[in-house]
Order: C-alpha cells, then structure tokens, then sequence
C-alpha cells in the first residue's frame, strides 16, 4: 500500500500551488493529474493576474511562460454590426503585484507542476480519481479502482469545475445547469509582429478584451480576446441554461462572434489551431460547496473560486491563492493534532487573510446581476442607438446629447423604474 | 527453537517484451521507402501486451512474481515503466551497444542467457510475434537455448497442479495442452484486452529502483554471438506496395440517369456481372 501524508487530485494551477505549499512544509505529496500531462486538459480565457502567484514564487517572473503583459484593457458593447468600446492604458496595470499576463495553460500549468516537484511532490499524470478511499465514514486515501487505493492523512480535491470527487466526498449536491456556463475558445494563430502592429503592442505587451451584447447572441454571458505571444485567444462564456432553453449550439455562437467585424477586424488572416470548450462555475460564492471535511480540502474552480464581475474575469488567481490557504491549513491543522475538521477550519481563516472568499462574497451579487438579461441585450442596443446619434453627422440637425439619452432611455421598452434598479444593482454588485 | 516451515516461493513468470514503434502512426519515408522510427511514438509490442496481461491474471489468481524482459536501447525504459505501472513486479533491460543490429538468432540466444541469470523461473510467456518485424522466431528460440516445452499462439494459460494448461489456436479450431513448469508459451495478440497502469504502479515507478540495465558483461554474454556481424539474416530489400492508380469519374445529372451510367461502367469493365 502506497502511502502519502497528502495526495492532490489536479495539476492545475490550485492543485499544483497547493502541492508545492505542502511540499514546502514538509509533507510527502502526491500530486495526481488526468491529463498524459499538467495543462493539457487545462482550459480557460487566457489572462492571469499574477498577485497570488507573487506570493507563492516571489521570483515567478524569471522563468514563468508569460505570453504577454496586458498593457491595455478594453470593454466593448457589440451589436450586430457595431460596437462601442471603453479602452484603458496605463503602465500602472503591468506593476508589480498588479501586473496580470496572458498564458497558454499547457505551458503554464506544466511550469507550475514542475515547481511543484522541484519542492519534493510526486507527479503522477494519466490517472482520473473519481472517489476518496472512505472507511467507516472516514476519509483515508483515494481509490482508484478496485485495487488501487493510495493512502493519504489530507485529500485535497483540486479537480476544477466537473467536480465529480467534491460531489462523490458528499461535499456538494450535483451540478444544476444554472450553476455553471460553458466557455468556449479558439486559439487562432498569428505571427507575433502582426499581433503588435495590429493590437498597437510592443514586445511583450499584450491587450485583453471584453465583449458584452451581440457576443452571446443576448444570451447572458460574454466574450473575450486576449493577445497571446503568436496567437490570439477568443471566445465566449455563456449560461449553460440560456444555450439549452434557447436551443443554441455553443460551437455556432462560436462562429457567429468570431464572424462579427469587430472580431473580425482582429483576427483576420489567422488560422484557427485550436478549438477547447470547459464548464466554469458561475454563482461565485452563492455555489461554494463545502469547502472541507476530515482529511478533505476543496481549492479552486472545484470550490467555485471563481469571479466575474462583468469587467474582470478571475479564476487562476483564486486558485492559486486558495492552494496556498490549503497547504497552510494542512500545516496549521497538523500541528493542532491532524487533520480532522475542526483542525482543518482554519481553512477558512487562511482564505479569508489572501481575500479569497473576501472578494467573492463581495462580488456575490455580481452573477445574480450579470443573469439578469436585459444587461445582455435591451442595455448595449440602448447605448449602441445613443452612440449611433451622437457620431452621425448627415445635415439633417443636431439634437442635444442629453436630448438623445433622455430620448433613448425613455422609448426603450424597459419600464423606468426598473432601470433604475437595474443601474442601482449594478453599481452595488459591482 | 522453532523449526520454520519450508519458504513456499511464489511461481515466477518472465514475461519478455520489445518496444515497437505505434502500429497506428507508422509511416513509410518517402525517399528510402523505409519505416520511420524517429519521432513516431512507441508502446509494447501489440501481442507482448497480450502476454503480460495473461502474466498479470495469473499473478491475480495464484499471487505471482512477473519480471518483465526486454533488450534494446534504454529508450525502452519507457514500455518497461508501463509494464511495472500495469501490475510486473520489476524489470530487466539488456543494453549494450554490441547488440544493436541483431536478428532473432542472436536475440533468443542473448534473452536466454538473461534469463538464466535471472533464474527461479517457472513460466515464461512472449508474444506471438512482433508488429515491426513479425517473424515469429524469438520465443521458440528461446525455448530452445533453454530446453524448455513450448507451446506456441496460446491465448488462455491456466496453472493447474503446478502444470501449465494451454489453449492453443490451430488452424481448424483449439486444442488444450498441459505441459511441466518451467516451460514457454507464446501468446496471441488480442486474446485479452491488456488493463491500465494503476495509480499503484505508477507510484512504484516513481519511486524508482524497478527497472535494471544489465550489459552483456553482466550476463555473460558471448560479443562473439551477437550483433549484426553475428546474424545470419540479410535484409536484401525492402518493397512498398505501391497502389496502382485509380481513374477517377464521375457522374452527374439526373440521379436516375447517373446510377444507370454508374453500372453500365461497372458492367463493361467486368467489376459487376448481372
């Protein structure tokens, strides 16, 4: 019988972080990933804010794969043929610990694993656990399959969005469609000095940008764009309920925003690579399982560490950060006496102090917000019509600019009290 | 003082494998029109994964020690790795750069030699053949070197009263035989479906220490008999099928019209016969 002081399901950001934490501290660990090798079964938008990752290798930035550092924010409502964009530049977004970058997960997550192991944990990649080893009730390892247990003091379930160990630990109930969206990506290739030219880049800056409106067709969601070494990173995050109430394929909304002119402007001339669809957890802290139990501890997307708040779209961050509170948690819970789930609570004070669950609790009304339809559809047509006003000059006589807003806020087909709230609930989610 | 009982040793079967470039990527140079070995992916021999399974379900059934056998370059570490991740116990690899060239002759002489120094065996399974060459001759050629019986294209092997039984696939149908421990049998490919490597055995991996090289030294191994000086095998050429060009047509308009023409042509160039 193989035996470990803690066994981590999942070489993704979470898992790895958490691994190399507990290896630091001295526990034997086993870090176990699906995938023939960490960040090949990896997916997500493509931009890391590297604050937590500063906390975890304070020298990071010497070897990490960055494709780029987002120098350049951009939000952009789209209709079905124009759009409406808000950009920002400043030095600032690339400082120190605010400074966020693009990646390709298969790099990044092979470099974090390989940290990992530097520190003392054991990789083992090509195994799926679908179940903890359990005996009277308590936990003691993981099992495989008939057979193959692996012993293990501390399990934590690191295995992102699916969360099928997380519900079979009994940790959480099963996934409801309105808990999770599908995101979906095409890698499209391009050669980096046209990236720069185009994006207005130099070497290693990159743009991130956000699509809201037309992107989704209406349906509640988004889309996204992030400039990557030699490629681009486009797609779409949509709710799983809209797509399958509105009898939408994901893959043809894919091609409908990839089709759009002000998509297409970015990424014409380029050749689609790669195509990778992924669930993401998407009611914030409203869908935080159990985050653990005896010799059990939830991190990352398997925790529902994730954020988005209509302006950023964070997950790699929290997960890291949360595999840093686990590997602390471990430590502190063992030097209480072990792992049992009063020793383990102190999980969540280590959460807390890296603002893990204090960010999500503040943005919890962010995704009961961004469900609402209205901002997905009647807004940006709204602010399309206005700009449209404002910009065209054809010698028919100009109204007043508060004229035009005062006008379009009235017509539109939404009651102006309910506006109201909507813009008040979105000031306070946000 | 207590007289211990007698030390009941497990059966040791040697389960000899040879890593073989991935059937389903092969890929013929163009130019040389020979088989590309660089850069294609590899795994175990198809029919050797056939005969470690069947050494696997004995070691299940009657608790067994399976020593895995290879000889080739130490990029063979990798189908030995997955051998051990499958469920074998530890590993031997017969490296040395004398043996490079060899043909089965000199290969069944050097395996047997190994096996010796491995000793203790009761059972010694291989596969029917391998997919890169397909000659067939390695297992009964080890056989031979070791005066072993040998029972050949095996696809069920049961152990029974310290005998090994055998189904055996003839031409008209199966037979059964039963021969003495220690013997050989070689195993056809998909007779089993060989399992996954574990968590277990991948950890044991890991840990290191399963898979041994050994140079002929080691073994004892005559440089006199092996290598490509030493193989009676001459490959004089090697011939790719080449496809015979195909005339390409075909038929538009009317569907009805089409399907009629489609058959006429067949008809005429005597593919069909109405």
């Amino acid at each position: 019988m193989e035996r470990f002081d803690a066994v981590v399901v999942g070489a993704g950001p979470a898992g790895s972080a958490a691994a190399l934490t507990l290896a630091r501290k001295g526990f034997s660990t086993l870090l176990v990933e699906r995938g023939r090798a960490p960040g090949v079964k990896g997916m997500f938008g493509g931009r890391i804010y590297s604050w937590a990752l500063h906390d975890l290798i304070p020298d990071w930035a010497k070897d990490c794969p960055v494709e780029r550092y987002v120098v350049r924010e951009n939000m952009s409502f789209l209709t079905e043929d124009s759009s409406l964009a808000i950009s920002f530049d400043s030095p600032k977004l690339r400082e120190g610990r605010a400074a966020s970058f693009t990646a390709l997960r298969p790099k990044f997550d092979a470099w974090l694993a390989k940290k990992a192991q530097d520190a003392g944990a054991m990789l083992v990649t090509g195994i799926r656990v679908d179940d903890l080893w359990q005996e009277q009730g308590r936990v003691r390892g993981v099992a495989v399959a008939p057979n193959d247990y692996v012993a293990a003091d501390l399990v934590v379930i690191a295995e992102g969005a699916p969360s099928v160990l997380t519900r079979s630990a009994g940790l959480k109930s099963d996934l409801e469609p309105r808990e999770v969206s599908v995101g979906v990506k095409e890698t499209i290739e391009l050669p980096a000095e046209t990236i720069q030219e185009r994006f207005g880049l130099g070497a290693k800056e990159g743009a991130a940008f956000i699509f809201a409106g037309y992107a989704s067709l209406g349906l509640r969601g988004g889309g996204f764009l992030y400039t990557n070494q030699s490629t681009l990173s486009v797609g779409l995050v949509v709710s799983s309920e809209d797509l399958a109430r509105k009898r939408i394929e994901v893959a043809e909304l894919q091609t409908k925003f990839r089709t759009h002119p002000s998509i297409q402007r970015w990424i014409r001339g380029g050749k689609i690579v790669e195509y990778s669809a992924h669930l993401v957890p998407e009611l914030g802290a409203g869908m935080m399982p159990r985050l653990w139990r005896e010799g059990v501890l939830v991190v990352g997307d398997a925790a529902g560490f994730l954020i988005n708040n209509g302006y950023t779209f964070r997950g790699v961050d929290l997960a890291i950060a949360s595999g840093i509170a686990a590997g602390e948690a471990a430590d502190a819970a063992r030097a209480a006496g072990g792992m049992t789930e009063g020793h383990l609570a102190v999980y969540e004070k280590f959460l807390r102090s890296r603002n893990v669950l204090t960010d999500l609790e503040r943005f919890r009304r962010a995704p009961l917000f961004m469900k609402n339809e209205r901002l997905f559809d009647v807004y940006p047509r709204m602010l399309m019509e206005i700009a449209e006003r404002v910009y065209t000059v054809d010698g028919r006589g100009k109204e007043r600019l508060f004229d035009i807003v005062f006008d379009e806020a009235t017509s539109a087909s939404v009651p102006k009290l309910k506006m109201l709230l909507d813009l008040l609930q979105g000031a306070r989610s946000m | 003082m207590s007289v211990s009982a007698p030390e009941v040793r497990p059966m040791r079967i040697i389960v000899c494998i040879k890593q073989v470039p991935k059937a389903q990527e092969l890929q013929v140079d163009p130019v040389t029109q020979t088989l590309k070995r660089v850069g294609v992916p590899s795994e175990i021999n198809p029919p050797d994964a056939n005969a470690l399974e069947v050494a696997l379900t004995l070691k299940d059934r009657h608790g067994a020690e399976v020593v895995v056998l290879s000889m080739g370059p130490t990029s063979f570490d990798e189908s030995l790795e997955r051998a051990i991740a499958m469920g074998a116990d530890r590993s031997v690899l017969l490296t040395d750069r004398i043996l490079g060239g060899s043909d089965t002759v000199p290969t069944a002489y050097a395996l047997s030699e190994t096996i010796q120094k491995i000793g203790g065996y009761d059972l010694i399974l291989c596969g029917e053949e391998t997919t890169d060459a397909s000659t067939g001759h390695v297992g009964p050629g080890i056989a031979g070197h070791l005066d072993l019986p040998q029972l050949t294209y095996v696809s069920e092997v049961r152990v029974v009263d310290g005998k090994v039984r055998a189904r055996r696939t003839a031409e008209d149908g199966t037979e059964w035989w039963e021969t003495a421990m220690p013997s050989m049998c070689t195993v056809n490919f998909g007779c089993n479906k060989p399992r996954s490597p574990s968590l277990t055995g991948k950890i044991r991996v890991k840990r290191g220490g399963l898979v041994v090289h050994w140079s002929c030294s080691d073994v004892g191994i005559d440089p006199k008999k092996v290598g490509l000086l030493n193989s009676p095998t001459i490959v004089a050429k090697v011939d790719t099928v080449k496809l015979p060009p195909r005339e390409g047509r075909i038929f538009t308009g009317d569907a009805k019209e089409a399907v009629r023409a489609l058959f006429e042509a067949l008809i005429r160039d005597n593919v069909i016969a109405l």
